[in-house]
């Protein structure tokens, strides 16, 4: 199963998926983490500039992944219950 | 309602002042997240599914019209314009951002307010009766107590590394709007045989992991005794509680593996010590705090009727409005559980209107409840139809109060990181079929529906009439199904029922348990929770499962 990358934002807590460069705060941005990933995650929790930063499994393909985890949906959508707040590129009703 | 002293405000700025210097070196990088963490976490910030979220603290769920349009304001500069009621009278924000966090501290400072001891092993906000000062049926305003217990607790250095957290709750009156006996301490004001008044001391009650109803420690102590009383406990709690183990490490773990007569011997022994020391308040002190919850300048003579001909206010009026202990006032709830709401959610914009309501017409004063709504405790009866209307123009009239649709639930998986399930929807669906009549919902009457997403109880499961409990099966979202508790003078827990089930199977499940206890109830008269208490679990368990 694929697996991303995602974490929160120190400043300002917001949602962050790893895009291959940087972060993006959309999940249709993140990109497959390999074998590279490992000393990326190390990297990153040296630097603590990022809060939980963790690899989270998902399926589909590049653009459209979906996490297999409800809570990681959510995290991805937005509560679902406030559709007026979803952060747009995963929707609601696929939590 | 009480003011800050100098030395009220002098704790707050220094407190503020110092954790926004944490906030700094966190931001410059010159301390890591784990050093951070238990910081921001004792400054009442957690890191949620969306973002930060932050806790408030009201004290006693006391809050001014100032107070309330401060909490709107953080909502609208700070937040997503919206801000959460808790169980713990408290309010949450959601979408809180690290770097607006020291702007947010000064201003919530202003008027009085800050986030600390919302969170951490420490002693969190004491709660109180919701109808404090207004009840007819209390011997006393129980929160000049709370209040003393709010400033002997604040950043106390002895008690703010406890084995765990600490909840205390303090009512006045029989009736237990407060669930003391599902506190750490719970304390009832009452007057003993000699007329002399004093507290009932509840200790090692609690809900979580492990539900337990708290147990009489001493049976009466005089007012002007009861914090070194409260000292002595806390003191046996922090030489014994059990910080091996962080599921044992609640005060009703030592006193279930003491027992009772034992815990109480060493809380003796313990205060036999401390108490010639001094430690409690002077007269002068109750003095000047009681003075500060003297009654409003009610007016004398005020009409005692209410014109009920329009008939969508008087369904407010017998569902949402208590008799005040003052003639010609009134106790008005509102409701936070509107159609398709989210239990305990108000907008910026409704605070704002709530506050000027309670400027307007209800002496300043605001409470939040245990069950997620918020009371306007002394209005006078010929304003409330004015009110009323206003409160219906902001959608917060729904005239629901401890009805089906008036539901507990907590943040679940739509904000929460400890979560199993998610909590909100369930509330949502189940107050969905019954939110269209209001007749059916009294037909129905008295039903405490609590739903919490984990089992840490946040949104009371175990004190429901039903209770229901988010559970993870497989990677999948799942509920279980729980009868019977409730947190009032009555107070019990609940049980499960039997397995659980998937979120279209729970709503039904509610459905029929309510559907047989209407056809099983002796009269209409009779509640929910009394039908269970006198069936037994036997038959709802068949009409839920056959
Ligand atoms: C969303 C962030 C929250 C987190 C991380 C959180 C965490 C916890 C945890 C870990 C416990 C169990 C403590 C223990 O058993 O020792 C607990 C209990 C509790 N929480 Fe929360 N909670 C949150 C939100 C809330 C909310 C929104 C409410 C009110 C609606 C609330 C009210 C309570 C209450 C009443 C208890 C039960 C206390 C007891 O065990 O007696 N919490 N919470
Ligand atoms: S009960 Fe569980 S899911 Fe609900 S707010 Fe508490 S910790 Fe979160």
């Amino acid at each position: 199963m694929p697996r991303i990358l995602t974490g929160n934002r120190l400043e300002t807590g917001d949602v962050l998926w790893w895009h291959g460069r940087c972060w993006s705060t959309q999940i249709k941005d993140a990109v497959e983490i390999g074998a590279e990933g490992e000393a990326l995650l190390a990297s990153l929790i040296a630097a603590e500039r990022i809060n939980d930063p963790t690899f989270i499994e998902v399926t589909g393909e590049p653009g459209a992944f979906v996490p297999t985890t409800t809570r990681e949906r959510v995290r991805a959508s937005g509560p679902s219950v406030r559709a007026d707040l979803a952060r747009g590129s995963l929707s609601v009703e696929a939590i | 309602m009480y003011r800050y002293d100098q030395y009220d405000q002098a704790i707050v700025d220094a407190r503020v002042a110092e954790f926004k210097d944490q906030v700094g070196r966190r931001l410059r990088n010159e301390i890591t997240e784990d050093q951070f963490k238990p910081l921001r976490l004792m400054n009442g910030l957690y890191l949620q599914l969306h973002a930060y979220m932050l806790r408030v603290a009201i004290p006693y769920g006391t809050l001014s019209g100032t107070q309330m349009r401060m909490l709107a304001h953080i909502a609208r500069t700070y937040d997503r314009d919206y801000g959460h009621f808790t169980t713990r009278q408290n309010i949450q924000y959601n979408w809180i951002k690290l770097e607006q966090f020291s702007d947010l501290l000064d201003d919530l400072s202003k008027v009085e307010m800050h986030a600390f001891q919302t969170s951490g092993n420490c002693i969190r906000n004491i709660s109180s009766d919701q109808f404090a000062g207004a009840a007819a049926d209390e011997i006393a305003d129980p929160r000049p107590y709370a209040e003393l217990l709010r400033q002997w607790s604040t950043l106390h250095p002895e008690f703010s590394f406890l084995p765990r957290k600490f909840k205390i709750a303090v009512i006045a009156s029989d009736s237990d709007r407060a669930a003391i006996q599902l506190h750490d301490i719970g304390l009832q004001l009452y007057r003993n045989a000699d007329g002399v008044t004093g507290f009932r001391v509840y200790v090692g009650g609690g809900m979580g992991r492990t539900p337990i109803i708290g147990k009489v420690v001493r049976e009466f102590i005089p007012v002007g005794q009861f914090l070194s009383y409260s000292e002595a406990i806390l003191r046996v709690y922090n030489r014994h509680g059990r910080r091996d183990n962080i599921y044992k490490a609640r005060i009703k773990i030592l006193v279930t593996e003491l027992g009772i007569e034992e815990f109480t011997r060493q809380v003796e022994a313990e205060w036999a010590t401390l108490e010639p020391l001094g430690l409690d308040a002077p007269q002068a002190e109750y003095d000047r705090i009681i003075a500060q919850f003297a009654d409003p300048a009610y007016e004398i003579g005020a009409p005692d009727t209410i014109d009920l001909s329009d008939p969508d206010f008087k369904l407010w009026v017998d569902q949402n409005v208590h008799a005040h202990k003052q003639p010609g006032y009134a106790i008005a709830t509102i409701s936070l559980k509107p159609k398709s709401g989210i239990p305990g959610d108000a907008s910026s914009a409704q605070m704002d209107v709530i506050a000027d309501l309670a400027e307007k017409y209800a002496h300043d004063e605001i409470r939040v409840t245990h069950s997620q709504n918020l009371v306007l405790a002394h209005v006078r009866k010929v304003d409330l139809y004015a009110m009323w209307q206003a409160l219906a123009a902001a959608d917060l009239a729904t005239p629901n109060l401890d009805l089906v649709t008036d539901i507990i639930a907590c943040p679940g998986m739509d904000y929460c990181t400890l979560a199993n399930a998610r909590s909100i929807p369930i509330a949502q669906k189940i107050a969905a079929k019954f939110e269209n009549s209001i007749s059916e919902q009294r037909d129905i009457g008295e039903l405490k529906i609590k739903v919490s997403g984990c089992i840490n109880g946040c949104g009371h499961h175990h004190a429901g009439h039903i209770g229901i409990l988010g559970v993870d099966k497989k990677g999948e979202e799942a509920y279980q199904l729980l009868l019977g508790g409730s947190g009032a003078e009555d107070a019990s827990l609940a049980k499960i029922l039997g397995p659980g089930f998937d979120e279209n199977g729970i709503i039904d499940a509610v459905d029929k348990l309510i559907a047989f206890y209407r056809s099983a109830r002796s009269a209409p008269t009779e509640r929910f929770l009394d039908t269970y208490r006198r069936l037994g679990a036997a038959p709802f368990k068949e009409a839920v499962y056959a």
